[in-house]
């Protein structure tokens, strides 16, 4: 990068904030995705907004593709930098500007972190919804970005139901408000189509977040089936019986041992175990932990248990979402996956994962946001083993063909990012992402903001191409359409 | 933006009527005019891929489409630059799948919402939204308009129960974005971009929703006192444990009551409802009156000339918007009543005469902004209307919300003038 560039950065964010040693700048070269690395050619760490627009202004004006990155958790390469791009890491602006408790509205910048939030307002009762596993260290921002869930979600939605407006830079320096304190404000719902952009429309600098009352009691069950069949039976049991859980989750074997080593949460050592977690007022969380017993022994539970104390239900999550990290107890190496299926359909992609397993003999661990469809398959291999590598990383594709197949999606919360961006092509028709570069194309006409993510192919934003009609040439046969 | 109103060009209407069947296009009459704007014919398409063609058609003949579901909400936005074809989905009203035991639907656009809400209570389960006049409303216009009702306390507005969408761009292109899981990430979400758009980027054609079983039980329970007291109560509840599934305020000259809907278990609600009357000490609850959870659609009848706006703003300010519609329709001697929901969004009526509803629309608007609030003009005489913006002033982002309309409709055939900023 010319020096005259790097000294206008430095001008903006101050020695301190601006990275371009090699060594240094090698913390960001990966997020949480480490197969894909890529050195930027710095790293910027601005404090406010107005540093954050200076610097993309300077990007916008020398057509500097820029990344922004939170704390770099992300499973899907969202943060990965471009070459010849810089990274703007938000990490700095990690201030929570306003709590107002009585419209339960919290007003942050998008370093801080997601459970930061709820620690703040917990002395009063309330809670910031999503709750993805890496809630200890994932950002505000970063969860704007990719829409973050988390295993509560089935009950209380998104980070798009949670996040009510932002102030953002759009990718040519210029500052915008989306959205607001108030719900429906006029004009088109450009708050709904950032969240999740994953950084492809530009930076939000600061976000305002809908914090939520937490609930009278909340109780959750441990039931233990011989497979995971059963326990899948026992999930559409519950939702025909009119119930919406907080939570329903799943783990096969594999993923129980992970946990079980871990953090020794105490579960069954059993073929598939269901997490339950009702909350609401008290009389009636009772009323249906009965229901969802009498559902789970009916699909033949062997092992049924409500969890007694705060203490004994906090264990019980954190086998839960430690259940990634522990899987490395079990292997070298392993891929996360992110598919979504209709809940239906889980025993037939259940048995097809098994069956591609075997055949191609890599270990594959299940993690289920079973109430939402929401597969987490962790594909394990070594990687010392030359090749093996690749064939985990075709199994783990295998996987979310089948998602795509049973009419489902190939991410449900970790992004499409750089990793599954090929899988566009596979889940939506030409139009279908013809359509959405528009949108890009409305906020980034040149490409700068994390460019090629998300999408199988770069593109750009000339004039629209208009319907696929066939030249008269190639009607006559002269010439052909590649 | 730009927009040539009426046609420079003799259209060939035979060709559209070659697209959608002659049976299927007719002189528009003067009921199917928008805010006075009347259009030359109204076409109805009896699938998805001949209402894209219809659609593709207009485009390349200059010809100003407004698409149309039930019609119930025509007269909301501003009156159209200009309206020659009157696009309507009436045709296009399957309820195409209901996957109960995945809890999703994919419908179509203009199928009535309460259609879709019979087939779907065949197995306990409803769309939980309950938007205005939903026997004649369709789909594809409660999704164009955002519109919602009381059930929004518990399950939100319609972006957070809509997971997939199908769109007809003016291009003639089907696309679509999200699919029938309830939870995905892939790609943009296009459906949250359509809903509340007022058909100025495509046109809907199906749409895929989340479901919820229907309650097991309910029970409502009305409070009565002054604005200030129940504004009081009502922040009292959000802040409390309860769950409750409604939760409003109705206010006019001389009364104001508070209406809460609890559903779910007979001991859940029984419970519930003790924990209510605790926290309103001293005041009485009473059973809410049959018609409490239907106000927000009675509101539009009344005497006219009126005018009902939309106005949102946050819960602790329902109070200080009661004194505010009651000083500036007092000071226009003007009727007036309020219906808001518990998350912030209301509609206020103001009946009299028509210069007394613009000065008050006027007043009410700049003050509601100075609370940080917005207001949107729903029904108004069209005199009174052409007179003002009915979105009220642009954002900061109506730029590019400017670019966005420009991508997507870039010569302005859908709906031209009629959303926010003359977009």
């Amino acid at each position: 990068m010319e020096d005259r560039i790097l000294n206008e950065f430095r001008a903006i964010v101050g020695a301190p904030g601006l990275i371009t040693e090699p060594e240094q700048l090698s913390t960001y070269e990966c997020d949480g995705l480490t197969m894909f690395r890529v050195l930027p050619l710095a790293v910027l760490l601005p404090t406010s907004t107005a540093q954050v627009q200076a610097v993309v202004r300077v990007c916008h004006r020398e057509k500097i593709p820029f990344v922004a990155r939170g704390s770099g958790t992300g499973l899907s390469g969202g943060a990965l930098p471009v070459a010849k791009g810089i990274v703007i890491s938000l990490t700095r602006m990690n201030r929570i500007l306003e709590v107002d408790l009585p419209n339960q509205r919290v007003v942050v910048e998008p370093g801080v972190i997601n459970l930061s939030v709820t620690a703040l307002v917990a002395p009063d009762g309330y809670f910031y919804a999503p709750d993805p596993s890496s809630q200890l260290v994932c950002s505000i921002g970063g969860n704007v970005a990719e829409n973050s869930g988390g295993a509560h979600c089935l009950k209380y939605g998104f980070t798009t139901t949670h996040v009510l407006g932002m102030e953002v830079v759009l990718p040519d320096g210029s500052l915008v408000h989306l959205g607001g304190r108030t719900v429906d404000r006029p004009g088109y719902d450009l708050p709904g189509v950032f969240v999740g952009s994953e950084g492809t429309l530009g930076i939000a600098t600061k976000v305002i977040l809908r914090i939520v009352k937490k609930p009278e009691v909340i109780q959750v069950l441990l039931a233990a089936f011989n497979s995971t069949n059963e326990a899948g039976a026992a999930v559409s049991g519950i939702i025909a019986a009119g119930m919406l859980p907080a939570a329903i989750e799943m783990m096969d074997n594999l993923a129980i041992q992970a946990a079980e080593a871990a953090v020794q949460a105490n579960y069954p050592n059993c073929g598939g175990l269901l997490l339950v977690e009702l909350d609401g007022p008290a009389p009636e969380v009772e009323t249906l932990m009965e229901e969802v017993a009498d559902v789970c022994t009916k699909c033949g539970a062997w092992e049924i248990h409500v969890a007694q104390s705060d203490a004994e239900r906090a264990r019980v999550w954190t086998g839960r979402k430690a259940a990634f990290a522990a899987v490395g107890r079990l292997a070298p190496a392993y891929i996360v996956q992110d598919g979504v299926i209709p809940r239906t359909a889980l025993p037939h992609v259940m048995s097809e994962i098994i069956r591609l397993s075997s055949e191609v003999g890599l270990r594959v661990a299940n993690v289920f946001h079973a109430g939402d469809g929401n597969l987490h398959p962790l594909v394990l291999y070594d990687n010392s083993v030359p090749g093996q590598d690749k064939l985990a990383e075709k199994l783990a594709g295998d996987i979310l063909r089948l998602c795509i197949k049973a009419g489902g999606s190939i991410t449900g919360e970790h992004g499409v990012g750089e990793e599954k961006k090929m899988f566009m092509a596979e889940m939506y028709a030409e139009p279908d992402l013809e359509t959405m570069q528009l949108l890009r194309c409305a906020f980034d006409p040149e490409n700068l903001s994390n460019p090629d993510k998300v999408f199988p192919r770069p593109r750009l934003c000339g004039e629209k191409p208009g319907v696929y009609e066939p030249h008269p040439l190639e009607i006559a046969g002269v010439v052909q359409r590649f | 933006m730009p927009v040539a109103s009426g046609l420079m060009t003799q259209v060939s209407w035979p060709e559209l009527a070659e697209i959608v069947g002659k049976e299927h296009l007719r002189a528009a009459t003067a009921a199917d005019a928008i805010d006075g704007v009347e259009a030359q014919m109204v076409a109805e398409p009896g699938t998805a891929e001949d209402l894209a063609r219809a659609l593709r058609w207009a485009h390349a003949a200059g010809v100003k489409v407004s698409p149309r579901g039930g019609g119930t909400k025509m007269g909301w936005g501003n009156p159209p630059a200009a309206c020659d074809l009157v696009l309507s989905t009436a045709r296009l009203n399957r309820v195409l799948e209901h996957a109960w035991a995945d809890m999703t639907v994919i419908v179509e656009a203009g199928c009535r919402v309460a259609d879709l809400q019979k087939t779907l209570a065949e197995h306990g389960q409803r769309l939980a939204l309950d938007p205005l006049w939903p026997e004649r409303a369709t789909i594809g216009g409660i999704l164009s308009t955002n519109d919602s009702g009381t059930l929004r306390a518990r399950y939100g507005s319609l972006r957070d129960l809509i997971i997939g969408i199908t769109v007809a761009l003016p291009d003639g292109t089907l696309a679509k974005s999200g699919g029938k899981v309830v939870k995905n990430v892939a790609g943009y979400d296009l459906a949250k971009l359509f809903t509340g758009a007022l058909g100025t980027l495509g046109v809907i054609v199906q749409a895929i929703f989340r479901l919820h079983p229907l309650p097991r039980e309910s029970r409502s329970l009305s409070f009565s006192g002054t604005p200030e007291s129940l504004n009081q109560l009502l922040l009292a509840i959000q802040a409390s444990k309860l769950t409750g599934t409604g939760l409003q305020l109705r206010v006019a000259q001389g009364s104001a009551h508070l209406d809460v809907r609890f559903d779910g278990t007979a001991a859940g609600i029984q419970a519930q409802v003790k924990q209510v009357q605790q926290i309103a000490g001293s005041m009485a609850a009473s059973d809410a009156p049959a018609n409490a959870w239907t106000s927000h659609q009675a509101i539009w009848d009344g005497a006219t000339p009126a005018l009902l706006t939309k106005f949102s703003v946050l819960p602790a300010q329902f109070a200080a918007v009661c004194a505010l519609v009651e000083r500036s329709a007092g000071a226009q001697t003007l009727a007036w009543k309020i219906v808001v929901q518990g998350v912030g969004t209301g509609y206020a009526r103001l009946e009299g005469n028509e210069q007394g509803l613009r000065t008050a629309l006027l007043t009410l608007r700049d003050e509601l902004a100075k609370m940080g609030g917005t207001l949107v003009v729903l029904g108004c005489p069209v005199a009174v209307k052409r007179g003002l913006d009915a979105w009220g002033p642009p954002s900061d982002a109506q730029p590019l919300m400017v670019r966005v309309k420009q991508r997507f409709d870039p010569d302005g055939t859908l709906n031209p003038g009629r959303f926010v900023g003359g977009i």
